[in-house]
C-alpha cells in the first residue's frame, strides 16, 4: 500500500467529526482531539492535512509529524466515521507518517525509536541477550519444536518490570494447566506493529521477515502473544509476507483453558473489577467478551463497566508508539488519566487490562492522578492467578 | 512575518497558554476553510480559550492591535461564516464545553458556546430523560451555540425556529465589554428574555459581527418515552401547502419534515413528508396516528394523493435513518463520492413551497443535478426553511464550480419568491443586502458600531457599499 492508492478515497472525508465521538455522542474519544481541541488534531483534519501533503499545499514539518504522531491509532474514527470508507481511515493516517519517514521528517522521539529497535531489537536499546532474563525467575521454559504454543512476549513484557510480572503470571497459569509452551528468550524480537503504526513499512518488513523465518526454522505452529499489539501484526500481518500461524490472544487462550477444565480457578476474595479493553483487541479485532468471560469465571470478582467500554472505550494513550514517543502524555488531560478517573467512578478496586501498553500507561495514570494507593492494575492473568493462589494458601 | 504579529502570537500564549495558540501552517490551513464549496480565505492565527475571561483578554488584545476575531465553535455552517474573510484570529470555541446547569422546573439549560449538539443530547438523556432540546440534523459536532446563533431548526419545529428558544446570554462585545442579556441580567436564573427591552437579537443571525457569545440558555421541553414516525408519499408538490396545514393545525407533531431525492438506480425523485411523534402511552400514539392516517385518506385525487406507506414496506435501513437523532444527513456528501455538499437553505412562506420546488428542480437540472431537498416545517405552519442541496466533489474544481453556480442562481430564485435565504455566505448576504431598505442598513451599521467600535468581529460578514 501507498499513499497514492487511497488518493480516489482520502478527498471524501466531509470533517463532520462523528468519529471525534463515542458512539453515543457523550464524549470525545480520539485522544489527541480530546487533548488538544485544535481542528487539526482530529481524524478528519487528519485526513484533509494529508491530502493536503498529496497536494503539495503544504509540505511535511515536524509540527505535521506532531499531529500524525499523535494518532494513537486507537480506531474510534474507524468504528464511529459513517462513511464507506471508513476501514481505510487509519491506513491513510499509517500511509501518512510513511510519507513523513520518506521525508526524514519524523518527530524526534520517533527516529530514536526506530533506530534503537533497529540496532537492539527493542526501543530501549536494551541487550538482547537479557531478553529473556525475567522468565528464569517463574521457571518459563524456552520454546523447543513439538511445543503446542509459541509464548510470544513481546519488547515491554520481556523489559519493563511491572510488565514482566504480566508475563510471569500468564506463563505460570500455562505451566499450571500443563500445556507445552516456551519463549523464544534471548532469540525474541520485536513484532513490528508500532513500526508499522508509524509508517516505518521498510523496519516492519524486516522485523516480519526476520521473526517470520525464525518461528518457521522453530516449526512454530501456534502463538500466544501476550500483547494485542503482538497479535494484531501476527494475525493480520503476517500472513501477507508468508508467516501463517494460529495466533491467539492470551486471554482467549484462557478462556479456552477455563471453560475445557484444564485451569482450575476457584473462588477469590471478593473485588470489585473493571475491564479496560485494549485497542488493538477490541476496535481492531473485535475481542471484546473473551477477557470479560474470564473475569467472571473467577468467583468474587465483581465486574463493572467503565463508562466507556468495548466499542466506545477510551484509549490509554499509549498506542502508535506514543508510550514512548509520549507526544500525548503528560497533564491531566492527557488519556491515562482521564481513564483511570473514569474508572475511579466505578468504585472499582482494580482496573483489569490485557495488554503490556496500557498496563504501563495505566499504571503512570494511577500515580498521576495520585490514585495508586486506592486502585491497583492488574493484568488479567494477574487477577486469576491471583485468585488460584490465595485459595491454595487457604 | 512583521513584529506586530509576533506580538499577538506572544500575547496569545500568555492568555491561553501553550498548546492552545497556533499560528502553523497546518492549523491555518485548516480554519481557512470548511466542508462547503466557498473558496478558502486565510486566517492568521488560532486560539482556544476556555474562560469568558480569556475571551475577553483575546478580544481587547485584538481591539488594541485591531486584528479580526472570528469565533468558531461547531465550523458546519458550509457556507464559510467562521472563515475569516480578512484574516485575523480565528477563536475556535470548542474548549469551552461545560453543561452549567440545567433547570429542571423551568426547562432550561445553560451552556459555553462549545458545547456540542451530541453532548447535550446525551448529556439531557441521561441525566435528564424528561427533557430534551431541538436536535438539528446537523452533524452531533454542530454546537448548541453555533446553531441556535444562526435560526437553526430541529426535531422540536413545532416550537419554532431555535433562536426562538434562547432565554439569554453572556457576551463579550468588540471592545470587550461582557454583558449578561435576558433575565440573567439581574437575577440568578437564566429562565427567560422578557419582560425587559429585548437585546439578545443583537446576536442572532449577526455572524459574530456584533459579539462573541460565551453562555446560552436554551429552552428544554418534555421528552415523552414514546416516538414514532408516519411516512406519506408525496404525489404531487403543489399539496405540500394545505397538508402541512393540516397537520399542523392539530399541533400534535413535533415535527415535519419532507424529504425528495433521486435514490440509485430510481427512474425518477422521491419525495416523502415524515411526521414525528412522540406520546406517553401507546394509546395515545395509536390515536395520533390514526388521526394523520384518516386525515390523507381521501385526500387530493388520483396523481395528488398523499400516500400513507407503512415503515415495514420501506428499507429499514431508511427507517432507522428517519429515526436517528441527529439524522445522519451528513450522507449527502458522498453521494459523489466527494466528500462535500453545500446548500442554500431559505426561509419561505408554506405557500411558497410548491413553485420553489419547481424552480427548484429547474436550477437543478440546469446545473446538471437532480434535485435534493428538504423541507422543514417551522412553527405551526408559519413558515418552512427549505433547503437546496448540491453534492459536489472535492476533487474536482469543476463540480466545485456547478455547485457553487447552482447555489448563486438558487439565491436569486429564493429571493424573487420574497424568501429569506439562512446563513448566507458572503454572496448571498450582499443579494441579501442589495433587496433591504438603506435606512435599515445604515442602522444595522450603527449597531455593529456600537457593539464592535474597531470593525474586529467577523469582519466582511453583513457588510454592504
Ligand atoms: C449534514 C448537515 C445537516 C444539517 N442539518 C441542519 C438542521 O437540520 N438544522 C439546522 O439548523 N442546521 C443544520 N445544518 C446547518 C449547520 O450545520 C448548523 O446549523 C450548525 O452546524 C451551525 O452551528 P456551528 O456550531 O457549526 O456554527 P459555526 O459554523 O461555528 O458558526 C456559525 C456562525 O456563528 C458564528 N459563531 C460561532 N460561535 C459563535 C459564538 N460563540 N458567538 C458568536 N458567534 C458565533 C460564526 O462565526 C459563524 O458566523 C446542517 C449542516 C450539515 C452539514
Ligand atoms: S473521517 Fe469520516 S466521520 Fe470523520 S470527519 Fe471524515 S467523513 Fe466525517
Ligand atoms: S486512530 Fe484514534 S487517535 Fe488516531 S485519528 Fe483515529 S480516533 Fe484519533
Amino acid at each position: 500500500m501507498a499513499l497514492d492508492d487511497f488518493k480516489d478515497v482520502i478527498h471524501r472525508c466531509f470533517r463532520c467529526g462523528y468519529c471525534k465521538f463515542t458512539s453515543n455522542y457523550t464524549d470525545f474519544n480520539c485522544p489527541p482531539y480530546n487533548k488538544f481541541r485544535l481542528e487539526t488534531f482530529s481524524p478528519g483534519g487528519r485526513m484533509w492535512l494529508i491530502r493536503a501533503m498529496m497536494l503539495k499545499d503544504i509540505e511535511p514539518s515536524q509540527h505535521l509529524a506532531d499531529i500524525l504522531y499523535s494518532c494513537t491509532m486507537c480506531a474510534n474514527c474507524v468504528e464511529e466515521c459513517r462513511f464507506k470508507f471508513h476501514d481505510d481511515i487509519v491506513d491513510i493516517i499509517m500511509e501518512g507518517k510513511a510519507s513523513l519517514v520518506e521525508s526524514g521528517m519524523v518527530p524526534p522521539t520517533a527516529r530514536d525509536f526506530f533506530k534503537n529497535i533497529y540496532l537492539s531489537g527493542n526501543p530501549w536499546k536494551e541487550p538482547q541477550q537479557k531478553r529473556g532474563d525475567w522468565a528464569r525467575h517463574y521457571g518459563i521454559p524456552v520454546y523447543k519444536p513439538g511445543d503446542e504454543y509459541l509464548y510470544y512476549v513481546g519488547c515491554i513484557g520481556s523489559y519493563d518490570q511491572r510488565v514482566q510480572k504480566m508475563a510471569g503470571a500468564f506463563g505460570q497459569l500455562l505451566l499450571r494447566a500443563g500445556l507445552s509452551f516456551g519463549i523464544l528468550g534471548e532469540d525474541e524480537y520485536c513484532d513490528g506493529n508500532e513500526v508499522l503504526m508509524m509508517g516505518e513499512q521498510g523496519l516492519f518488513e524486516y522485523l516480519a521477515q526476520k521473526n517470520i523465518e525464525l518461528f518457521k526454522e522453530r516449526r512454530v505452529n501456534k502463538i500466544v502473544t501476550l500483547s494485542p499489539h503482538a497479535y494484531n501484526v501476527m494475525r493480520n500481518k503476517y500472513p501477507r509476507l508468508g508467516g501463517d500461524f494460529e495466533v491467539v490472544h492470551y486471554t482467549e487462550l484462557l478462556k479456552e483453558l477455563i471453560s475445557s477444565g484444564r485451569l482450575k480457578v476457584p473462588g477469590g476474595r471478593k473485588i470489585k473489577v473493571t475491564y479496560h479493553d485494549p485497542c488493538f483487541l477490541g476496535r481492531w479485532n473485535s475481542i471484546y467478551d473473551e477477557p470479560r468471560e474470564v473475569l467472571e469465571s473467577v468467583d468474587g470478582v465483581e465486574l463493572v463497566e467503565m463508562r466507556r467500554n468495548r466499542e466506545n472505550a477510551f484509549c490509554c494513550g499509549g498506542g502508535g508508539g506514543n508510550f514512548y514517543t509520549d507526544i500525548i502524555g503528560g497533564g491531566e488531560s492527557s488519556p491515562s488519566r482521564i481513564r483511570v478517573r473514569e474508572a475511579a467512578d466505578t468504585g472499582a478496586d482494580i482496573i483489569a487490562v490485557a495488554c503490556p501498553t496500557c498496563m504501563t500507561m495505566i499504571e503512570d495514570g494511577l500515580k498521576g492522578e495520585d490514585l495508586d494507593e486506592k486502585i491497583m492494575c492488574n493484568d488479567i492473568s494477574e487477577i486469576v492467578l491471583d485468585a488460584i493462589t490465595s485459595a491454595e494458601e487457604g | 512575518m512583521a513584529s506586530g504579529e509576533d506580538h499577538v502570537y506572544e500575547a496569545l500564549r500568555t492568555i491561553v497558554g501553550d498548546p492552545f495558540v497556533s499560528r502553523d501552517r497546518e492549523e491555518l490551513y485548516m480554519y481557512s476553510r470548511d466542508p462547503g464549496a466557498s473558496i478558502p480565505r486565510s486566517a492568521d492565527w488560532v486560539v482556544l480559550p476556555s474562560t469568558t475571561d480569556e475571551v475577553q483578554k483575546i478580544v481587547i488584545l485584538a481591539r488594541d492591535m485591531k486584528v479580526p476575531v472570528v469565533p468558531i465553535s461547531g465550523g458546519l455552517t458550509l457556507s464559510g461564516l467562521a472563515v475569516p474573510v480578512k484574516g485575523g484570529i480565528v477563536m475556535d470555541m470548542r474548549r469551552m464545553d461545560r453543561i452549567i446547569e440545567v433547570n429542571e422546573r423551568s426547562r432550561y439549560v445553560v451552556v459555553e458556546s462549545g458545547v456540542s449538539q451530541g453532548k447535550l443530547l446525551s448529556f439531557l438523556k441521561e441525566n435528564y430523560p424528561m427533557l430534551r432540546h431541538s436536535m438539528p440534523d446537523a452533524p452531533p459536532s454542530a454546537s448548541v451555540v453555533g446553531n441556535t446563533l444562526i435560526y437553526g431548526s430541529g426535531h422540536l419545529s413545532k416550537h419554532g425556529a431555535h433562536s426562538e428558544m434562547i432565554n439569554g446570554l453572556e457576551v463579550v462585545l468588540g471592545d470587550g465589554e461582557v454583558l449578561r442579556l435576558g433575565s440573567c441580567a439581574l437575577s440568578p436564573y437564566w429562565f427567560g428574555r422578557g419582560p425587559l427591552p429585548d437585546l439578545v437579537s443583537l446576536f442572532v443571525n449577526w455572524f459574530g459581527t456584533t459579539g462573541i457569545v460565551t453562555r446560552l440558555s436554551l429552552k428544554l421541553y418534555p421528552s415523552h418515552p414514546l416516538r414514532d414516525m408516519l411516512i406519506f408519499l408525496v404525489q404531487d408538490p403543489k399539496t405540500i401547502p394545505q397538508a402541512v396545514s393540516m397537520i399542523t393545525s392539530t399541533d400534535m407533531m413535533e415535527d415535519v419534515l419532507i424529504v425528495a431525492s433521486r435514490p440509485p438506480k430510481a427512474p425518477s425523485v422521491i419525495s416523502l413528508l415524515t411526521v414525528y411523534l412522540t406520546a406517553e402511552t401507546h394509546e395515545e400514539l395509536d390515536f395520533k396516528k390514526e388521526l394523520f392516517v384518516d386525515m390523507f385518506k381521501d385526500f387530493g385525487q388520483e396523481g395528488s394523493r398523499m400516500v400513507f406507506t407503512p415503515k415495514e414496506m420501506l428499507p429499514q435501513k431508511l427507517i432507522h435513518g428517519f429515526m436517528e437523532e441527529p439524522q445522519y444527513a451528513a450522507a449527502t456528501a458522498d453521494f459523489k463520492k466527494g466528500g462535500g455538499f453545500e446548500y442554500v437553505g431559505v426561509v419561505l412562506p408554506l405557500s411558497k413551497v410548491p413553485v420553489a420546488w419547481k424552480m427548484g428542480e429547474e436550477i437543478a437540472r440546469k446545473h446538471g443535478f437532480d434535485p435534493l431537498y428538504t423541507v422543514r416545517n417551522v412553527g405551526l405552519g408559519h413558515g418552512v426553511v427549505f433547503a437546496f442541496a448540491y453534492p459536489f466533489n472535492r476533487a474536482d474544481e469543476e463540480s466545485l464550480q456547478r455547485s457553487r453556480d447552482a447555489l448563486a442562481d438558487t439565491n436569486d430564485m429564493a429571493l424573487e419568491l420574497g424568501g429569506t435565504p439562512w446563513k448566507s455566505e458572503l454572496e448571498g448576504q450582499a443579494k441579501i443586502m442589495a433587496r433591504m431598505d438603506p435606512v435599515v442598513l445604515s442602522v444595522m451599521d450603527g449597531i455593529k458600531r456600537v457593539m464592535d467600535p474597531g470593525g474586529i468581529m467577523n469582519p466582511g460578514n453583513w457588510k454592504h457599499g
